[in-house]
């Protein structure tokens, strides 16, 4: 019945008008909708609920959840970001920095690094603790002097061969290992992520040389921290045509959308246009533009269906699986989200 | 006025555990005199909308509860308030604790699920690697 469709719509789609979005927030609250029963049943969610790996690389995973609330899928994403930690260069102690960069600035660089080592087997520091023990701090050593090259030509002004070790780029920190760092991680595994960040450019006679201190700290406190590099979610997009599409208004409706998202088929000498794949749309809403064509087509999006998208900062190690709902004080939520890292 | 001189406040026992011997409060109850326990008022600390919104999401679930709501204080503060009215003579304390319990079954589930199809993932990865050759 027409009353029936529209109240599932209203709970269940994000509609996208043409000059404003309808249903935005949750309404399935117990009580708001007479034949509902919306109290919370955990039976009923798990029954519902399910996550789907899409796409998983070093650099990036692809994932749907679907049957969970908008909240809750916000607070995940929050927490990719703000709350997972990670190992970050904290402390520099500069013994001789000549180069054009400044102490500070050089210090900034450092923090922003992203080290390959897992904060599982590390502890946060204790506030106060100037010094660090092997337990929560991994040291690292940049020492890198630029010298001019003897045998350059005499006429040469390419940098690559006037100088060398002009360039400083993250290869040459060596990992210093504290107390029993060196039998608990095999040689090569505490490292930067990527050997090839510039951080500073030298000229003969400049020399950097400093000692890192990495600690274990979280998004929250600086970005520095933050496993991810983006983490985002999009709504499905539910694209469904209220009267049938024929000829070429047919070609035309598929060109108002992404390629791939709606596809004309021939039926009986006709062209017809059917909604293929929605979920490639990135809603340009370019539909409404056409005069003809956008009372035949409601634009929405499907409440529950959330598709992830996280790009992480650290190759080879799934950071982004690890999120941690936290309360204020330890017995409250305390649930941990680790999945195995990828081979 | 003559609330706010009324009013009483109460340092609930939950604490976080920080360094040695500094103790700060994780969460308060604020609630006016005169009225039973079904309106209170609970001021989380070191909290935002991560917890917020989802705690109130798993709270307005329960059909006990007449209203939730949270809001921050101040952006510079890192406090909610999160109020909660029950019907009839229900503590709040009881809607509360349910939601925060319930919060933690979802999240358990999500994560049984999720480590379940990372694991389903790299299965079907391997298989159709070997079935190349």
């Amino acid at each position: 019945m027409a009353a029936t469709q529209a109240v599932e719509e209203m709970r269940s789609r994000v509609v996208l008008g043409e000059f404003g979005v309808r249903n935005v927030h949750t309404t399935d609250f117990p009580g708001n909708y007479s034949g509902y029963d919306d109290a919370w049943d955990q039976e009923r969610f798990e029954k519902n609920f399910r996550v789907d790996v899409v796409h998983m690389d070093e650099n990036s995973l692809e994932f749907d959840m679907v049957g969970i609330d908008a909240s809750i899928a916000n607070a995940f994403r929050r927490i990719l970001l703000a709350e997972v930690p990670t190992m970050a260069v904290e402390k520099v102690l500069v013994y001789n920095n000549t180069s054009i960069v400044q102490d500070e600035i050089l210090a900034h660089r450092l923090g922003l690094i992203p080290i390959h080592a897992d904060p599982r087997l590390f502890e946060y520091r204790n506030q106060g603790d100037e010094e660090g023990t092997e337990i929560d701090t991994l040291q690292f050593r940049l020492q890198v002097r630029c010298t001019r090259n003897p045998h350059a030509a005499k006429d040469s002004s390419d940098p690559n061969e006037l100088y060398m070790n002009h360039k400083v780029y993250t290869r040459h920190m060596t990992w210093i290992p504290l107390g029993n760092q060196a039998d608990l991680f095999p040689e090569g595994t505490i490292r930067p992520v990527h050997d090839d960040i510039l951080i500073a450019q030298l000229r003969p006679g400049q020399e950097i040389d400093l000692l890192m201190h990495c600690v274990k700290g979280i998004g929250k406190d600086h970005a520095k921290f933050s496993p991810v590099a983006t983490a985002s979610y999009r709504l499905l997009p539910d694209i469904t045509l209220l009267e049938p599409v024929e000829g070429e208004a047919a070609e035309e409706l598929s060109r108002c959308f992404s390629p791939g998202v709606v596809e004309v088929q021939e039926v009986q000498g006709k062209k017809v246009a059917r909604v293929a794949n929605p979920r490639l749309d990135t809603f340009s809403r370019e539909i409404f533009r056409n005069e003809k064509l956008k009372k035949a087509v409601r634009l929405a999006r499907v409440r529950d269906h959330y598709i992830y998208g996280v790009s992480l900062c650290c190759s080879g190690w799934s950071a982004v699986a690890r999120s941690r709902l936290t309360a204020t004080s330890t017995s409250w939520l305390q649930v941990i989200l680790l999945p195995q890292p990828p081979e | 006025m003559e609330e706010d001189q009324e009013l009483e406040r109460k340092i609930s026992g939950l604490k976080t555990s920080m360094a040695e011997g500094e103790r700060k409060t994780a969460l308060e109850m604020v609630q006016a005199a005169g009225t039973d326990r079904h309106c209170v008022t609970f001021v989380l600390h070191e909290e935002d909308h991560t917890l917020g919104n989802s705690l109130r999401y798993m709270i307005m679930k329960n059909p006990e509860v007449e209203f939730c709501g949270y809001t921050t204080t101040h952006p510079s503060e890192s406090k909610i308030n999160l109020r909660i009215q029950t019907r009839g003579a229900l503590p709040a304390v009881e809607p509360f604790q349910r939601g925060l319990n319930e919060l933690m079954n979802v999240c358990q589930h999500v994560l049984d699920k999720f480590e379940a199809s990372i694991k389903n993932y790299k299965e079907q990865k391997a298989s159709r690697n070997e079935s190349t050759f």
